[in-house]
């Protein structure tokens, strides 16, 4: 007997090659504004990204030039901030899940931590706001920083969880077979040996709040001119691109646009690092 | 015996001479990790605890009000939040309409469909998609996608669906309707890439039963793969909720930024993080800056609410998946 196909078979192979055309044109849609707001920001960041750009403070209100020299070096202090507050609590606090806790507090730990991971980058501005700025009288660098490191522990003490969990037992029982102490062979050995991928955590956390502008507004809320104390306000780039942005000045829009530039040049540098690190290893960063 | 008694017990008194600075130094270091892994318990009261102390005058005041009118007069310090709350769902209906079906077909074709050459640097370049600053994304809305919709997409949509009461009225621009555009913008890498994970732990079992009966490719990716793993399909679609609720610098930035209840998608909206946003260093008496803690609280609430949903059903997922595969 002739095997009834024909008609049907075909119909069906034609649906499911459709089917894939769908997809592939969903894929193209998805990626489409990555390209298109990368061909704009080259566009319009490079025709205005200069040397007076990059080394100048801004100029006054209504004037034409200027640069965002102290956005840039504001930013870079706020991260340094953020990463003293957000690196050893994440990371150590990494430790605890991996190395300590039982199942069941884990389970609640990294529960929260997703929870947290959730919660808008506004919020975090309003608390701090709430707890900072308020009760100290005034804008600061500290809180900025405050901010953003707030917004990294939860994602660094994920990340760190999972590289930690990746050790291999056999490195923890050789060393405590030698007598080494419990702490000195998780600081020595266990975290020396995923230092790359701690590192690597660590790195996506910074290019992740390094572009945050939210937190910042009424934190550390800005400053047109350098910043000479921390207990001062303090300019941000993300937040510069911001107010320039939404300004009614033609010379302020051409200015975001190229600070626009900077900062995303920043954060993929950080992200080609972080593929460098992780090269041959496929990290699933959810 | 009793020599071996002997020399184990003074083999311990050694140890434990010896041992007790390090002990003392593992006790040490356990608790400090345990106190910073503590933080994160830590950080979620203290969220609620700061909104609630910065808000409880202004909750004494208006009551369930507060959520229900929709009069926002900083001088008359009248405060009703409801266009606020209106604005934030729409606009991230909108969003999910659109990033949803795109999301999970992307990730259908990263998982089933697509040539295996071409999967991973897809993946990459979704990966680098979510790595842009939402403010940039706010920046190209501004210059590029605003006027761009204005002149193409909107008048035509205005031609063919105004009649119905979303496609209706006079073009602006910034509008609710781009408010929603830019939000699934930034929330499509997160469903994406949470829908591929969950496509990729669908056991391989599924895809070859199908294929044993002689599906096609696009049979045994709906029947096998997508409507296995639905429920964990749907919490990807939650968390991606989540983040479009409180997404705040690109949306405010094209969403037009007035506080109305309008049924047509080209007028202005506002959303709670927007208004948090702009008005926030505006606050100039102690009653608004106390409603702004309010519009924070909701704010929080609900995207705590929608995550605490979407974590529970991705975890459920793991564990079902995990039980299966011991099974």
């Amino acid at each position: 007997m002739k095997p009834r196909r024909s008609g049907n078979h075909t119909w069906r192979k034609i649906k499911s090659a459709l089917a894939s055309a769908i997809a592939f044109i969903s894929a193209v849609l998805v990626i489409a504004p990555l390209g298109l707001v990368f061909f704009h920001l080259v566009v319009n960041g490079a025709s205005s990204l200069n040397w007076d750009f990059l080394t100048k403070l801004p100029a006054p209100v209504g004037a034409v030039g200027g640069g965002m020299v102290n956005a840039i070096v504001g930013s870079l202090e706020l991260l340094a901030l953020a990463g003293a507050i957000g690196i050893p609590v994440g990371v150590l606090g990494g430790v605890y899940l991996a190395e300590y806790g039982s199942a069941r507090i884990n389970s609640i730990l990294r529960f929260l931590a997703d929870v947290l991971n959730g919660v808008p980058s506004i919020t975090w501005g309003v608390v701090v706001y709430g707890l900072v700025v308020l009760r100290f009288k005034g804008f600061s660098a500290y809180a900025g920083g405050l901010a953003l490191g707030l917004i990294m522990i939860p994602l660094i003490l994920r990340t760190t969880e999972e590289v930690i969990l990746l050790v291999p037992n056999g490195y923890r029982e050789a060393a405590l077979a030698l007598g080494v102490s419990r702490w000195k062979t998780i600081v020595h050995i266990v975290m020396k040996t995923a230092s790359k991928g701690i590192i690597t955590g660590i790195l996506i956390a910074l290019a992740r709040v390094g572009g945050e502008t939210a937190p910042l507004l009424f934190t550390a809320f800005g400053n047109r001119f350098w910043n000479h104390s921390l207990s001062q306000p303090i300019a941000a780039l993300p937040l510069q691109i911001f107010t320039y942005a939404i300004s009614p000045y033609d010379d302020w829009h051409r200015q975001a646009w190229a600070g626009a530039l900077v900062l995303v040049t920043g954060v993929f540098c950080v992200n080609v690092l972080v593929r460098i690190l992780t090269r041959g290893r496929t990290a699933s960063v959810v | 015996m009793a020599v071996a008694a002997s020399i184990i017990g003074k083999e311990r008194s050694v140890q434990a001479r010896m041992a007790s600075p390090s002990r003392f130094a593992d006790k040490a270091f356990e608790w400090l990790t345990l106190a910073m892994a503590l933080a994160v318990v830590v950080l979620i009261i203290l969220i609620g605890w700061q909104l609630w102390i910065g808000s409880s005058v202004a909750i004494r005041k208006f009551g369930f009000h507060f959520l229900v009118t929709s009069t926002w007069d900083p001088v008359a310090e009248k405060f009703g939040a409801l266009p606020f709350i209106y604005g934030t769902l729409v606009s991230s209906l909108i969003a999910l309409l659109i990033a949803v079906p795109l999301g999970i077909a992307t990730a259908a074709y990263l998982t089933e469909l697509a040539p295996l050459w071409i999967r991973q640097p897809l993946t990459s370049l979704i990966e680098m998609l979510a790595a842009i600053p939402s403010v940039i994304l706010g920046l190209w809305g501004i210059f590029v996608m605003i006027p761009w919709l204005r002149d193409y997409p909107f008048p035509w949509l205005k031609r063919f669906f105004g009649w119905t009461p979303f496609f209706s009225g006079p073009i602006y621009g910034p509008c609710m309707f781009a408010g929603g555009i830019i939000i699934a913008v930034m929330i499509l890498p997160i469903i994406t890439s949470v829908s591929r994970e969950i496509l990729r732990s669908v056991p391989d079992l599924q895809r070859e039963a199908a294929y044993g009966l002689g599906a096609t490719r696009w049979e045994a990716t709906r029947i096998a793969v997508l409507s296995y793993a639905k429920k964990g399909l749907f919490g990807a679609v939650i968390l991606g909720l989540g983040r479009a609720l409180g997404e705040t610098m690109a949306v405010t930035m094209v969403i037009g930024n007035t506080p109305q209840i309008a049924a047509s998608l080209f007028k202005p909206g506002y959303t709670l993080a927007s208004v948090l946003a702009n008005e926030f260093t505006e606050a100039t008496t102690d009653m608004y800056l106390q409603a702004l803690f309010e519009i924070g609280l909701v704010l929080f609430g609900i995207t705590i609410l929608v995550n605490l949903l979407a974590q529970l059903l991705l975890r459920t997922i793991a564990t079902t998946s995990a039980t299966r595969a011991v099974q």
